[in-house]
């Protein structure tokens, strides 16, 4: 189960990087999105697969069969903020877009602030 | 148990709070952000009073016990690190009345400054590796909020890449602590480092302090990562490149002081040495930037980077002259780098150009303004009798002492290139033939130059009273040096 989650962990953040190395503002979001889901996926793997019990004593399940909340509650976290900053991304997204006129990041290097 | 060390987060998100209710009402957002700013700052001053008798502060969240609950824990570098951020977060809501504009005002941005204040402080005081990301991330949104404040083109372009940078460096920051999480089994900083010597195999940790190096690094712009801090940092107006001049980049620097020094001790050999390679690296670059331009705003900014390599060189000996060292200079910097951008925003408002070329004949119609400038100069490179250099004395003292002392001579050169690239503003803006400036009314003018005339005393009263402040410095480094101080006041054992 770890080699799957390894893999699965390993593309997203590949899919991530392919996409955040483009042109297209849009296509960077998406690969922002990405980029965090491989990481909340890297939490939830290191805090150990296999527990199936629920997080509260009850008799007759031993130690190693409780499931490790500490990730989840992290992963929780941090799905919020990264939805929190995907979505003002996404906002000021369009509003670059309509002021800048273009979502080309070629485009919009700082080429009058130069001296 | 007490909660005064919460008050410093607590009492500017309450005013935050209030504030986002009547964005239009002008006179009640400034009174308000005024009120919560100042209340911050007397906390912070009753926090660093009872730090000082009573030792290191612990608030277990919930009254969970500490390896469990979340841990606020407020040592004396953390409390005086609030207690800069506090005081300069009020001299720029002061000096924003004149500058920031009606229309900013108007749309939330003393909320913004509180909340951000609210990251920082949560950031200087929180116990757990976990809640340091999630201070982090409420930081980083109220200054994507401020960067692109008003929504000119060059923020709107600029703000687009800080939000990327900051975005990756977050996963990166998420995924490192996964790393540390499955190696060690906590997040709580005091039980890390209990448990982090217990651990035989240090190469997983080596490799898992430099990914917190990168990540920290992004936040405090180290020399390869410190690429996107000029252009971010040039896009917004003067009272919010002054917020985050002075406090932005010093929270990652805390970050890596305290990481560094708690718990990534296993291998001081590749991580420390790695440190101070890439602290004197980063010298070298800012300095590059800070001669190359001709521009006020990107020469300060230039300068902030410097002032993060000094400062990382000093926790990079772990010795007490470069612990001690580092945190005077942390505080030192803090403010000057606030007053300098104060009046390089005075004299870009008088010129309506930052360009250096379009300068000139200032010391005739404001002298004060110059001599303020000069001090503050003289200041941030360290002439000795100014807030500069103590701190900068004992980083160099710890370098000698240490195996760096070829760092320590870098130093020592590079102060001159700094004092260069500011007196170089002097000399263009204030020496020389008069050029046409912009009538600055006499009200909007001293509403800017109180503020910044106020907090260039405050450093000057740091610098000449360094030997009043040396007792709360270095009981701040007696903590990071012996790590159990800390531990035992978390912990309680």
């Amino acid at each position: 189960m770890e080699i799957i989650m390894s893999v699965a962990i390993g593309f997203l953040f590949m899919a991530a990087v392919y996409l955040m190395l483009s042109k297209s503002l849009i296509r960077i979001i998406i690969g922002t999105g990405l980029l965090s889901h491989g990481a909340h996926l890297l939490i939830l793997t290191m805090g150990g697969l296999g527990g199936t019990a629920p997080p509260v004593v009850a008799e007759g399940v031993g130690i190693g069969d409780y499931v490790d909340p500490l990730p989840q509650a992290l992963i929780l976290t941090a799905i919020v903020i990264s939805f929190a900053v995907t979505s003002f991304f996404l906002v000021l997204a369009y509003r670059a877009y309509q002021e800048l006129g273009t979502d080309d990041m070629n485009l919009m290097r700082g080429i009058e602030d130069l001296d | 148990m007490i909660n005064l060390l919460l008050f410093p987060v607590i009492i500017p998100l309450l005013f935050a709070a209030i504030m986002l209710f009547f964005p239009k009402n002008l006179l009640m957002q400034r009174t308000i952000a005024v009120a919560g700013a100042s209340l911050t700052f007397i906390a912070a001053l009753f926090l660093l009073a009872k730090v000082k008798t009573d030792g290191v502060q612990a608030v277990t969240l919930g009254n969970w016990d500490a390896p469990f609950g979340i841990t606020m824990a407020s040592d004396l570098l953390s409390v005086l690190l609030v207690l800069s951020a506090s005081l300069i977060t009020l001299f720029v809501v002061f000096y924003s009345f004149q500058t920031i504009g009606v229309e900013r005002e108007r749309s939330y941005y003393y909320p913004a400054v509180l909340f951000l204040l609210v990251g920082v402080n949560g950031a200087f005081t929180t116990g757990d590796i976990f809640n340091l990301f999630v201070f982090f991330e409420v930081l980083l949104m109220s200054s994507y909020m401020l960067i692109v404040h008003g929504g000119e083109k060059p923020q709107l372009r600029e703000s687009i890449k800080y939000l990327l940078v900051n975005v990756i460096s977050s996963a990166l920051f998420v995924a490192a602590v996964a790393f540390l999480y499955s190696v060690t089994g906590t997040l709580n900083m005091a039980d890390l480092a209990v448990k982090i010597p217990q651990i035989e195999q240090t190469g997983i940790l080596t490799v898992i302090a430099v990914m917190f190096l990168v990540v920290f690094g992004f936040k405090a712009a180290i020399f390869p990562l410190y690429f996107w801090l000029p252009s971010s940092y040039y896009a917004p107006p003067i009272p919010i490149l002054a917020l985050f001049g002075a406090l932005l980049t010093k929270v990652g620097v805390y970050a890596i002081m305290r990481t560094y020094t708690l718990f990534f001790t296993m291998n001081t050999d590749v991580t420390h040495q790695l440190l101070a390679a890439i602290a004197i690296l980063t010298i070298l670059a800012g300095c590059v930037g800070a001669l190359a331009y001709f521009d006020v705003k990107k020469i300060i900014i230039y300068n902030i980077i410097i002032a993060v390599g000094v400062i990382l060189f000093g926790v990079s000996q772990m010795n007490e002259a470069g612990i001690d060292g580092a945190i005077f200079y942390l505080v030192h910097d803090m403010l000057i780098k606030a007053v300098l951008f104060f009046l390089v925003g005075i004299v870009a408002a008088i010129f309506g150009t930052s360009n250096l070329r379009e300068m000139g004949g200032l010391i005739k119609t404001y002298p004060v303004l110059g001599w303020t400038f000069l001090i503050a100069a003289f200041g941030l490179a360290g002439i000795p009798p100014l807030s500069g250099f103590p701190g900068k004395l004992l980083i160099i003292q710890g370098g000698f002492e240490g195996e760096n002392f070829w760092g320590s001579l870098v130093i020592l050169a590079t102060s001159l290139l700094v004092l260069l690239s500011v007196v170089r503003i002097f000399v263009y803006a204030f020496w020389g033939e008069p050029v046409k400036t912009i009538p600055l009314s006499k009200s909007a003018y001293y509403q800017m130059f109180i503020p910044s005339l106020v907090l260039v005393a405050i450093t000057v009263f740091v610098g000449v009273g360094a030997e009043l402040f040396m007792p709360l410095i270095s009981g701040a480094g007696d903590v990071l040096l012996n790590p159990s101080i800390y531990i035992d006041a978390v912990l309680k054992e």
